[in-house]
């Protein structure tokens, strides 16, 4: 793959006489280009929340970054380190539906204001659409902007962005060990408590930057399972940098 | 205020006969007697023959002057700007634009100005002046706006500055923000009327009683004005952000692109545009690439080409359908596998597509390489030019700091024989595309000596680095030159660098 990460990142170490950079890897080297491109995955993500600024992004720029997640979790479906979250229901998109661009850049502000009335069928669903959307970080920014796509938003893209809801939920990295269920427990309270978060459930609505920043720190808190997952502490880190400054 | 700083006289080149005459030059824009300006001779891309005629700077804390303002003034000012740490966001030039006949050059920039420098005239008794730009007009084109539907504000910065070719005495241009293009008017006024009949000379109105004879008004000189009106404005066409503008060579129209769609506009009507590119998406999710760029093409009015994101050029012929979704030639390089990488489509994104003078061929720049294309050639370019490969181990960390996302332009010289784009470091690169040879020049205060030669400046790799090199480690990357100019006929270059303007002359011995 060449060398694609600047010199001066991390690696694991013990790798002596491997050579990382020639192309397909051995087992050996593995993790550390898969961490190389999980780190890359992370910033990619975190890049994409903050483009919700006061002034409209620069969407040339947030196509490419959505492209380069896209080209990452392609990848890493092939490669099968894509964890999946176990579906319970029937009818979930297959595996190698992505996250859809859109959904990664679009604020949660926006499609609160999407919410639909009573017409979405369970009532929960408008109120855990927005929630959930913090999860996979890309909406973990709030705030009063629309849309980083859409200009006028239609009921289509509400349509189409429940769909996309269920891809991201299983391209998401498996944070809790339970259901996905479980995310869906706590979509009555308005705010979510620290503990419930903590243990891998995320709350419905937020209101504003900072609950929506907990709302993904706190979500990448549980330890995950899976070795790529091992530098999220990492981000979370550098969210807290974001919500304090 | 933009003075020249009078510490850089320097001696003019002198001009050689007409080395060659670009495709095209004789147009109606020449001067008026029909005879194109003397090409001074092409010395090659460098070899050292570069020198530094004026460097201009925008402040924020002094008011913009007038043209009548003293000298004891200016002084004061000219020291006050030596200094240009107190310059502001809101000065970061943002366009540059020479017209023409090079005679006038623009730059907009991040707050929404448009300052217009003119060439010294030759005259007898400051023969040296001859090749300086002074300020000749500053307005403020577009102002902060602030869009309730979306909750958004619309940046007033200038992202484009293009001339209309003159017909009159008075100077046409467009200049566009993000979502509004506008048509300014820059004419002078060097006489005015006196002795009207119903005014006195303060303008008031006389009494009718006292008026017992009739007059005619006669224009007497007055000190020269240069006054800036908008003639058009040209809004609310763009959902997404306008990144290029295109005066077609009918003179009549012109174009406007943003991420995902162009417009044509006829210059006389502001309310209705054509659309003739769309490339959104029914569905948002599906959006995968952008538009980067588009220009017409310089003699044939049913031409353009626009750039995209995924590092494609397309041309297209408004003759074939009204909306040219369907392109008569795709420019596309195939991808180079050993190459690959996860940053292998952002740095492919074009961020500049410029016609040659002749019509020819097409430049285009993506992050790292500079690229000629034969139109009568789609599936690869004629030349790639490396702009800054040293780079291409440091992606990530470009990527990182969102320096991967820089969009720079690329400029032809006056007959095409030599291309430029900026770098890092406020480096500036040119290469000559006959010699194959290139050069790398710094557009830096500390580094810009009074009638000295620009010295070539290098990019060590890596290893041991020599006495003048610098290393990659230690480059500037806050310090990028995004935007240059080509005079179109001699070798005079505009380097924006922050809020600082460089004028270059290639010193012909």
């Amino acid at each position: 793959m060449g060398t694609m990460f600047a010199r001066g990142l991390k690696r694991k170490s013990a790798e002596d006489g491997e050579d990382v950079e020639g192309g397909l890897a051995g087992a050996q080297a593995m993790p550390s280009y898969s961490l190389q491109r999980q780190s890359l995955l992370d910033m990619s993500l975190v890049k994409l929340q903050l483009c919700h600024m006061l002034v409209e992004p620069n969407l040339c720029r947030s196509v490419l970054i959505a492209n380069t997640v896209r080209q990452i979790q392609e990848e890493m479906a092939q490669d099968g380190t894509w964890r999946v979250v176990a579906p319970q229901a029937a009818g979930r998109a297959p595996l190698d539906r992505l996250v859809s661009t859109d959904i990664l850049c679009r604020s949660v502000r926006e499609q609160e204001g999407e919410r639909p009335g009573p017409d979405a069928g369970d009532g929960h669903t408008p109120d855990l659409v927005p929630g959930l959307a913090t999860v996979p970080s890309a909406q973990a920014l709030r705030s009063p902007q629309s849309s980083l796509w859409e200009v006028d938003s239609s009921r289509e893209n509400r349509g189409g962005f429940q769909k996309s809801l269920d891809q991201i939920f299983e391209t998401l990295e498996n944070k809790t060990s339970g259901s996905v269920e479980e995310l869906f427990a706590d979509v009555d309270s308005p705010y979510y408590d620290l503990d419930a978060v903590l243990t891998g459930m995320v709350g419905s609505t937020q209101s504003g930057h900072g609950s929506g920043l907990q709302a993904f720190s706190s979500a990448t808190a549980p330890p995950p399972s899976s070795s790529c997952r091992s530098d999220l502490g990492e981000l979370d880190h550098a969210v807290e940098i974001l919500v304090e400054t | 205020m933009l003075l020249s700083l009078p510490a850089l006289h320097l001696q003019t080149s002198e001009y050689h006969p007409l080395f060659q005459l670009p495709h095209g030059r004789l147009g109606p824009w020449c001067s008026p007697t029909g005879s194109p300006a003397p090409l001074s001779c092409e010395t090659g891309c460098g070899e050292g023959s570069w020198i530094l005629v004026c460097r201009l700077l925008v402040p924020t804390q002094v008011s913009l002057l007038s043209m009548e303002e003293d000298i004891d003034t200016r002084k004061i000012n000219n020291s006050f700007l030596r200094d240009h740490s107190y310059a502001t966001e809101a000065d970061i030039i943002s366009t540059v634009e020479f017209n023409h006949t090079g005679e006038l050059l623009a730059t907009g920039d991040k707050g929404g100005r448009v300052v217009i420098f003119q060439r010294e005239q030759e005259s007898k008794n400051q023969v040296h002046r001859r090749g300086e730009y002074n300020v000749y007009s500053t307005f403020q084109s577009h102002e902060p706006e602030f869009d309730y539907l979306k909750s958004l504000e619309i940046e007033e910065k200038i992202n484009k500055i293009r001339w209309l070719p003159q017909q009159n005495a008075a100077y046409f241009l467009l200049s566009t923000n993000d979502k509004t293009v506008k048509l300014w008017k820059v004419s002078e006024r060097d006489k005015r009327p006196e002795g009207y009949n119903l005014k006195d000379e303060e303008g008031r109105l006389r009494d009718p009683a006292t008026i017992t004879t009739l007059r005619v008004p006669v224009l007497r000189p007055m000190d020269l004005m240069v006054e800036a009106t908008p003639r058009r404005v040209f809004a609310n066409a763009h959902t997404y952000h306008i990144n290029s503008i295109s005066v077609n060579s009918d003179y009549e129209t012109y174009m406007s692109a943003d991420d995902l769609r162009i417009n044509l506009w006829n210059f006389e009507i502001t309310n209705q545009s054509f659309n003739i590119v769309d490339i959104k998406p029914a569905n948002m999710e599906e959006l995968t690439e952008v538009i980067t760029a588009a220009e017409f093409h310089p003699h044939h009015c049913n031409s353009f080409v626009y750039s995209s994101s995924k590092g494609t050029i397309r041309l297209c012929d408004m003759r074939a359908s009204a909306l040219c979704d369907r392109h008569s030639k795709f420019f596309e390089e195939p991808e180079d596998p050993s190459n690959r990488s996860f940053f292998s489509e952002i740095i492919s994104s074009i961020s500049d597509v410029k016609f040659s003078h002749s019509g020819r061929y097409i430049m285009t720049r993506d992050y790292l390489t500079v690229k000629v294309w034969d139109l009568n050639m789609e599936n690869r370019p004629i030349e790639t030019y490396q702009v800054h490969d040293y780079l291409r181990s440091k992606l990530c960390s470009l990527y990182e700091n969102d320096c991967i996302f820089d969009k720079f332009e690329c400029v032809w010289n006056g007959s095409d024989s030599v291309i430029m784009t900026g770098s890092y470091n406020n480096f500036f690169r040119m290469f000559d595309r006959n010699t194959k040879r290139d050069v790398t020049l710094e557009a830096s205060r500390e580094n810009s000596k009074p009638r000295a030669i620009l010295k070539p400046r290098k990019v060590c790799v890596g290893g041991k680095r020599r006495k003048d090199e610098i290393s990659v480690d230690s480059l500037d990357f806050s310090k990028k030159i995004l935007h240059t100019a080509w005079h179109p006929s001699e070798n005079i270059i505009a380097v924006a660098a922050t809020n600082n303007l460089y004028i270059f002359q290639d010193k012909v011995n």
